[in-house]
């Protein structure tokens, strides 16, 4: 296959169609909404499903239907309509069934702005929904892995009936770079035998989130959790660059993963042993991986576009075992790689003192 | 090797595509590139503008503080991309719509009155690859051919009929610099 000029937000619905999406319920809303554009006369021209929903309640809520019946299905929208999602995340989440969900978080609270940002990880990663759950978190920092992740997301939504959410940002929604479809895959997959697809000639299936006896509801929990336990031991997924004698380790995902990566290059240049680890997946946070450079690093230097919110689980990963440092931006504001470089070597100069 | 591009000007003075055509000719030199619109408020009024960095390695930061080479269009874009050229980078200036002059002596400046020479074209439109063909004659990063290739490859098919005249104005930006 050729390298292709994609735009992240069609790279991503292309990615969808070829996965095998077979339904896509969206509503607009920017940095995302040229993957609903796409899809709107791409799954028409396959005859496949699009339907504009009339809010991102409604859409969620065809999503959920149309998992329930077994079909491939996924939405898209950005930090405000994920939060008019939240309540049909929780109920999907409760009844087991598999979406992929693409969120291009843009800046909050609030309507906030169209521009890049990362301040949704706490809510796409602990707070998808009311309930115990976390949605399995997929976050791309290029236009191929966007892609990739799409595909993977798909799968995994399957594998484990759950919600997938590709957690992206404006930015890599917006920009274009060359990057590789993969080929089609078989279309459409044979339905679940789960799902609810007619019972005539066979026991009925019940898809529901309603336990009303307090043993059934734990034991539902307790199949949940066993469930996200094994995500947490298999499916961690994490990228690094330069850690093999780092001294300082840069932690950071998605956009401010890739600007952390160009500041690591020019730390390098300068002779610094500064690394970076960017998880892939941000639930399940990886933390096998993190845990292991923490004993051989000073010091980690989180960076993302928000007040800090991973650094929560880079702390948890590391254990109080070194200091764990933050640099952020917020308002849709990215930071810039001399920027970046900057606070490195300020807290390169640092961790080096207490080394 | 990596440098980066700031394209500027109004909405409709084909920033985005000058971006574009820039971006689909380093790709189709085997070249790594990332291309990044701004898309924010600032499109209603004021200057568009979009990123664009080419390299011979992995792209981290699509965006730069300080561009090695800025393309502008307008005098909004002047005013706000001037001074952030990298030392020793390179300004392209459309004269036909900035008359001032940079003061500054660490870059390079290349003026051309784009505009007016796409009029005498036929198309205002035709700006964007005036001023491109003068940053590419001044710095063959691209060879002007590449980029002609690259045009007729990602031109869209509706506009297919104007491609002889964005040759004609690539080869008069190109001219220009040494007439």
């Amino acid at each position: 296959m050729a390298r292709e000029m994609l735009k992240g937000n069609v790279a991503i619905a292309e990615a969808a169609v070829r996965a095998g999406c077979e339904a896509y319920f969206g509503y607009p809303i920017t940095p995302q909404t040229e993957l609903l554009e796409y899809m709107s006369s791409r799954m028409v021209e396959l005859g496949r499903v699009f339907l504009q929903a009339e809010s991102e309640v409604a859409a969620i809520n065809m999503v959920y239907g149309a998992a329930c019946a077994g079909v491939q299905v996924m939405t898209s929208s950005s930090s405000p309509g994920i939060s008019l999602m939240q309540e049909g995340l929780s109920y999907i989440a409760g009844s087991e069934v598999p979406c992929v969900i693409v969120d291009v978080m843009r800046g909050g609270p609030g309507l906030g702005n169209i521009l890049p940002s990362q301040s949704d990880y706490f809510q796409v990663t602990k707070s998808a929904g009311h309930g115990d759950f976390h949605p399995i978190v997929l976050a791309p920092a290029s236009v191929q892995e966007a892609i990739d992740f799409t595909m993977l997301a798909f799968e995994l939504a399957q594998k484990y009936r759950h919600i997938v959410i590709i957690a992206a940002d404006g930015q890599i929604g917006q920009m274009m770079e060359p990057a590789e479809l993969p080929p089609m895959k078989d279309y459409p997959l044979p339905r679940p035998n789960w799902a609810l697809t007619g019972a005539n000639g066979r026991e009925k299936n019940v898809i529901t989130s309603l336990y009303l006896n307090a043993d059934e509801e734990e034991a539902f929990n307790n199949r949940l959790q066993k469930k996200l336990a094994l995500i947490r031991s298999v499916e961690q997924r994490s990228d690094e660059f330069a850690t093999d004698d780092a001294e300082l380790l840069v932690v950071g995902y998605g956009t401010a993963g890739r600007i952390a990566m160009s500041a690591v290059q020019l730390a390098r240049e300068k002779g610094l042993k500064v690394g970076l680890f960017r998880p892939q997946t941000l639930y399940p946070f990886p933390e096998q991986r993190l845990s292991e450079l923490a004993e051989q690093v000073d010091m980690c230097l989180v960076v993302e576009m928000n007040a800090g919110q991973m650094i929560e689980d880079v702390r948890l990963a590391v254990k109080d075992s070194i200091p764990v440092e933050f640099y952020g931006r917020m308002g849709g504001n990215i930071p810039m790689p001399d920027e970046l470089l900057r606070v490195i070597e300020r807290y390169y100069a640092y961790s080096a003192v207490l080394a | 090797m990596q440098e980066e591009f700031v394209f500027s000007g109004f909405g409709g003075q084909g920033v985005m595509f000058a971006g574009q055509l820039l971006a689909y000719t380093a790709m189709d030199e085997g070249l790594e590139v990332t291309w990044i619109p701004s898309y924010g408020p600032e499109m209603r009024g004021g200057t568009a503008h979009c990123f664009v960095v080419i390299s011979d390695r992995v792209i981290g930061s699509p965006l730069v503080a300080h561009p090695t080479n800025g393309i502008i269009f307008n005098k909004p874009s002047f005013d706000k991309y001037e001074p952030l050229v990298a030392k020793g980078g390179r300004l392209v200036v459309n004269t036909s719509l900035v008359t001032q002059k940079s003061l500054r002596d660490d870059i390079h400046v290349i003026e051309i009155p784009a505009t007016d020479i796409a009029y005498e074209i036929g198309d205002q439109r035709l700006t964007n690859m005036v001023l491109l063909g003068a940053l590419l004659r001044d710095h063959p990063i691209l060879s002007l051919e590449a980029l002609k290739q690259a045009l007729e490859a990602h031109i869209p098919n509706h506009r297919r009929n104007l491609l002889e005249k964005n040759y004609q104005a690539i080869a008069r930006g190109a001219e220009r610099i040494y007439a």
